[in-house]
């Protein structure tokens, strides 16, 4: 399994990170050393062994479906880029 | 008394209970060597105010009678645990400027304990390293040098910070966070002790998310007794957090006899790389005469998968990632690139991702989304997850046969040079993990314990893996190992 350069511009599109035309034939050899380093995974034999869910076992807990917090608008734009009038503010997304 | 800043946990607790010293004291001290020692960059948000306003209330506690283990007690917090009012940047530009409106509940508990913050410490990128190269803060650097050689090394990674500070005596005690090894390769790069609780004992509330599935908080401190007395504070249920377990924490110093008699001590045959310096074999062989001196029955044994961890990790851990890493879109926190006119929504993500996440955060953020996408998932995600059940059924095959621990080495070399890695492909720094990541990926509680110098003069560890939720255990073996090693060399003070 090979990455070419039109791949690793999919997956910089599909990770929504800005990838440069020019840095994408290093970034193809990068990706395919460490899925070189993965590929040693085809030798082991899995056949009926079920994929972990959780390396502890547990069943999660379950509480009260009810409101426990909320009114604290304030806190959660405090640290947003770009609030006004009480919402997080975006460029236009709708022409 | 020796420079208060010096002291162990537990000594200066005991020296606080006996008023010998008192908690502003051992917090100027602390404060006084975290600015002197820029040259290390360890403490990269100072937080004196908050420091010295807790250890005046500190004092009063003690006062009052009403003190626990970690009352008065200076310590740095890992720059991934969210602090209240304070930045939280997780190494990254991209939350430059992030101020939490809450507090982890690790810290939380720590705070509450009335431990004191004296600041934030440097560490990889959202923890993604193993030598704090990747941190936007700059390297951090070891207070340990090669003997007759001023070169500057790595404190290891990710919690890099976190142990250049504890090595150089800057504070007692640190948190550090483990998803690959993240605790105990810096703690074993830098002669300090680190340990790793089993999956679920520390509450992951608050620190912000590399892999959910393998994260864990955990004590970096001057000895085995400090790190019981310390995680003891850091445990316990938490409901904000669905994997945390409701589990009684014992407390951890009282199970710290040295007696380990009788004890079955299994020594893994792949963990002996081709390779492998032969002064890390020594010193693992060492460790375990010195196990096997102190009572304890050393085991040979086998962990047929551990060959294929690293691959494993290395799919699961870029796939947690990318989602996590998802919250990142320049909307709700941190920054957002400069945008140009006509720029929609698409390109402020890209714009901003690009800008905000480092070049090692990136990799694994598209590493990950390629081994999660559609065609792909099976081969490779899905894969990985079975191959982590076998490595977990390794672990469980083992202790159903009755061993109690497990000792390997903790990493595969002494710490190397910052920068010198930097040529080097990206799968030979992830090598550095190759001890440590099994624990992770089943899960158990794992610790690393100084127990002797290589020939160029630089601390070297070994790490004991335990059963899940027997940490008390885990760490009387790891004292009765530090008792015999008497490993008490400092790094000489050059900062």
């Amino acid at each position: 399994m090979s990455i070419d350069q039109s791949t690793a511009a999919k997956v910089a599109k599909l990770a929504r990170i800005k990838v440069e035309e020019d840095a994408l034939p290093a970034l193809a050899d990068e990706f395919n050393t460490i899925l070189g380093f993965i590929e040693q995974l085809n030798e082991v034999d899995v056949e009926g062994v079920e994929p972990m869910t959780s390396v502890t076992p547990q069943r999660l807990k379950r509480r009260v479906d009810e409101v426990t917090d909320g009114n604290q608008q304030d806190k959660i734009l405090a640290n947003a880029p770009d609030a006004r009038e009480g919402f997080f503010a975006v460029p236009k997304v709708v022409e | 008394m020796t420079e208060l800043n010096k002291l162990t946990l537990s000594d200066a607790r005991d020296a606080l209970r006996k008023g010998d010293t008192t908690s502003v004291e051992l917090t100027e001290a602390c404060l006084k060597a975290i600015d002197a020692a820029d040259a290390l960059n360890a403490f990269v948000h100072k937080t004196p105010e908050i420091a010295l306003e807790r250890a005046k209330a500190a004092d009063a506690r003690i006062q009052a009678g009403d003190a626990p283990a970690m009352c008065g007690l200076p310590i740095g917090i890992k720059d991934l645990f969210c602090t209240k009012g304070v930045d939280s940047q997780a190494a990254s530009g991209i939350l430059e400027g992030f101020k939490p409106e809450y507090e982890s509940t690790v810290s939380q508990q720590l705070q509450d304990s009335g431990a004191v913050m004296l600041g934030k410490l440097n560490m990889d990128e959202f923890a993604m390293g193993s030598s704090n190269e990747t941190s936007v803060y700059g390297n951090a650097v070891s207070p340990w040098r090669r003997e007759g050689d001023d070169a500057q090394l790595t404190p290891g990674g990710s919690s890099g910070g976190s142990a250049a500070a504890v090595a150089a005596d800057l504070c007692l005690a640190a948190t550090g966070t483990d998803t690959g090894g993240s605790i105990r390769q810096p703690a074993a790069f830098t002669g300090i002790t680190g340990i790793k609780p089993t999956y679920g004992r520390c509450s992951r509330w608050g620190v912000v998310a590399f892999a959910s599935s393998l994260d864990q908080a955990g004590p970096m401190t001057k000895s085995v007794r400090d790190a019981a007395m310390m995680l003891e504070a850091m445990c316990g249920h938490d409901p904000k957090d669905s994997t945390s377990a409701d589990l009684a924490v014992p407390n951890f110093e009282a199970m710290l006899t040295g007696d380990i008699k009788g004890k079955k001590i299994g020594i893994p045959r792949e963990y002996r790389m081709d390779g492998m310096p032969a002064e890390i074999e020594k010193l693992w062989s060492e460790g375990a005469e010195m196990l096997r001196a102190a009572g304890a029955e050393i085991v040979d044994i086998s962990l047929p998968h551990t060959k294929y961890a690293l691959p494993a990790y290395y799919v699961i851990a870029p796939a947690e990632a990318s989602s996590n890493l998802a919250r990142y879109d320049g909307v709700r926190y941190g920054q957002r690139a400069t945008l140009e006119a006509g720029d929609g929504i698409t390109e402020m993500y890209e714009k901003t991702r690009a800008a905000g996440f480092g070049h090692e955060v990136q990799r694994r953020v598209m590493v990950g989304t390629y081994v999660l996408s559609a065609g792909f998932y099976d081969a490779y995600y899905n894969r990985a997850r079975k191959v982590r059940t076998l490595i977990k059924k390794d672990f469980e095959d083992v202790f159903a046969q009755g061993i109690d621990a497990i000792l390997t080495p903790a990493t595969p070399s002494a710490a190397f040079g910052l920068g010198e890695m930097t040529d080097a492909d990206p799968v030979q720094m992830y090598l550095n993990d190759v001890f440590t990541v099994t624990v992770n990926l089943a899960g158990l509680p794992g610790v690393s314990v100084p127990t002797g110098l290589d020939s160029k003069g630089l601390p070297l560890g070994l790490q004991l893996i335990g059963r899940p939720w027997e940490e008390g255990d885990l760490l009387n073996t790891a004292y009765a190992l530090e008792s015999a090693a008497g490993f008490v060399a400092k790094p000489g003070q050059w900062w």
